[in-house]
């Protein structure tokens, strides 16, 4: 392992991994990659693999569009196949405060270009999927260019193509602590030794919080085990991705045939737990069978869960920490940093090699928190 | 062994493919299972588990026993989505 470097990343993630290949694009030689176990190993390796524009917020929809962009060109550009398939994302709205809320949203993505339409009941089985059960079901959004991916193989892309780069990635290497002096950054000791670098990226998920609170910044970052399940393949009958906020569920089927999803539970307490749990394995087949009756007879063949990074406002931390000069946060995604990862790793890499990023980056640093005026995102599942 | 020979039934991953990938650097059970899928199948690696750990301990020179398999996930066995609901109450 090297003992010195220009940059250091913290984390084998999407994030990390995509990071280390857009400084490496942006010139940047010397990048080592500090993974404690395997790639995509913790949040990114455990998530749904979805990615949404449709969003609440304006710098939220512009972040998701933008990296749409780059989604779409990812397999060409990293020369790997990561299962990417724009397959679209029904958003299910059944109260009130749904359609109200859809309402305004649509406006929203519409005016910032997002191709976006809602549906009637009646519309959903006609252009969508004729096997949802729509009892319940006030109207939908529907976006066909939201998409999905495989997360490994994308991780797996972006750590390829950066190795082709000269980029250092060292898997089963754990961070024991960010070294600094005098306010500044200085390295990072592992379990293998000590690397030296001006700059080091916290991209460590969950774990961010301690790695950071050993250098003093406290990150308003709690971790929330969420759980999910995979069943077994069966021909593709389903394209887009069907979740809703309200009813309390995300899934979709892969390229490879398995029904994949999950749900967030409220009642869920803060921790580092990763355990499976069998209230989960039923409430989601009840939640499945429920609005689409033909999977009962389809088998569950694994779940596990992961964690989610969650901030205040649902928003990533991202970008230079005041009190530590070349010390930079990239985490607190709070359960979609999977798919804004092309995105927010390219605004970065900008960020750090001095160039003035190409969408604001400032609005999430983690100075907003101190103001105390934040803005929750209302499509958060 | 024959490059050809269907290590994971369930999901048709050759001794060819696995050892390729062992070399590109992917050298535990866990990371073979998430590119390769080789034991996301029904059998849950129940078949091949062994198989593999043995491939990786021979291409890289270590002693099988300090080869770990894959994480076991529940259910033990595949469930039906409709057994797992319960009754039907819609």
């Amino acid at each position: 392992m090297k003992t010195s470097a220009d940059c250091v990343i913290i984390g084998g993630g999407v994030v990390g991994t995509a990071l280390s290949y857009y400084l490496s694009r942006r010139g940047m030689r010397d990048v080592v990659v500090l993974e404690r176990d395997f790639l995509a190993s913790g949040a990114t390796g455990r998530c749904g693999g979805g990615i949404r524009q449709q969003w609440s917020t304006e710098p939220n929809t512009r972040l998701a569009i933008e990296s749409v962009r780059l989604w779409r060109s990812l397999e060409e550009e990293l020369d790997a196949d990561i299962e990417f398939l724009q397959g679209g994302y029904l958003v299910l709205a059944y109260t009130d405060e749904d359609v109200a809320q859809f309402e305004k949203n649509v406006a929203l993505q519409r005016r910032l270009g997002l191709r976006v339409q809602t549906l009637s009941p009646r519309e959903i089985a006609a252009e969508v999927t004729p096997y949802l059960n729509t009892e319940g079901v006030r109207m939908a959004t529907w976006c066909s260019d939201d998409a999905s991916a495989n997360p490994f193989l994308t991780t797996k892309a972006y750590a390829d193509a950066a190795r082709r780069m000269g980029v250092d990635i060292e898997l089963r290497t754990a961070v024991g602590a960010i070294a600094v002096e005098g306010g500044r950054v200085t390295g990072v000791r592992t379990d293998r030794g000590f690397i030296s670098a001006p700059v080091v990226v916290n991209a460590a998920g969950s774990h961010s919080v301690p790695l950071a609170g050993g250098v003093g910044v406290e990150l308003p970052i709690t971790p929330f085990r969420r759980e999910i399940l995979v069943t077994e393949p069966l021909e593709r009958f389903l394209h887009p991705m069907i979740i809703s906020f309200s009813f309390g569920i995300y899934f979709r089927q892969t390229k490879h045939g398995a029904v994949i999803g999950g749900f967030a539970d409220p009642e869920e307490p803060e921790g580092f737990n990763e355990t499976s749990s069998l209230d989960f394995l039923v409430e989601m087949s009840r939640k499945l069978r429920h609005l689409m009756p033909v999977l009962g007879p389809v088998k569950v063949v694994r779940q596990w869960a992961g964690l989610y990074d969650v901030t205040p406002d649902a928003q990533p931390i991202l970008g230079v920490t005041d009190s530590v000069e070349g010390l930079y946060q990239a985490s607190g995604f709070s359960g979609h940093g999977f798919m804004i990862a092309p995105k927010v790793a390219d605004l970065l890499a900008q960020a750090i090699v001095g160039e003035t990023p190409d969408l604001d980056i400032e609005r999430l640093n983690a100075r907003r928190f101190e103001g105390g005026d934040v803005t929750l995102d209302q499509s958060v599942v | 062994m024959k490059d050809d020979v269907v290590i994971c039934r369930c999901e048709d991953i050759t001794y060819g493919e696995i050892v390729r990938a062992i070399d590109e650097g992917l050298t535990t059970t866990e990371e073979l299972k998430r590119v390769l899928r080789c034991g996301m199948g029904p059998c849950q690696g129940r078949t091949c588990s062994r198989l593999i750990a043995r491939i990786i301990a021979e291409r890289t020179g270590r002693d099988v026993s300090e080869v770990a398999y894959p994480v076991v996930r529940p259910p033990t066995r595949p469930v039906e989505i409709g057994v797992l609901a319960g009754e039907d109450e819609d």
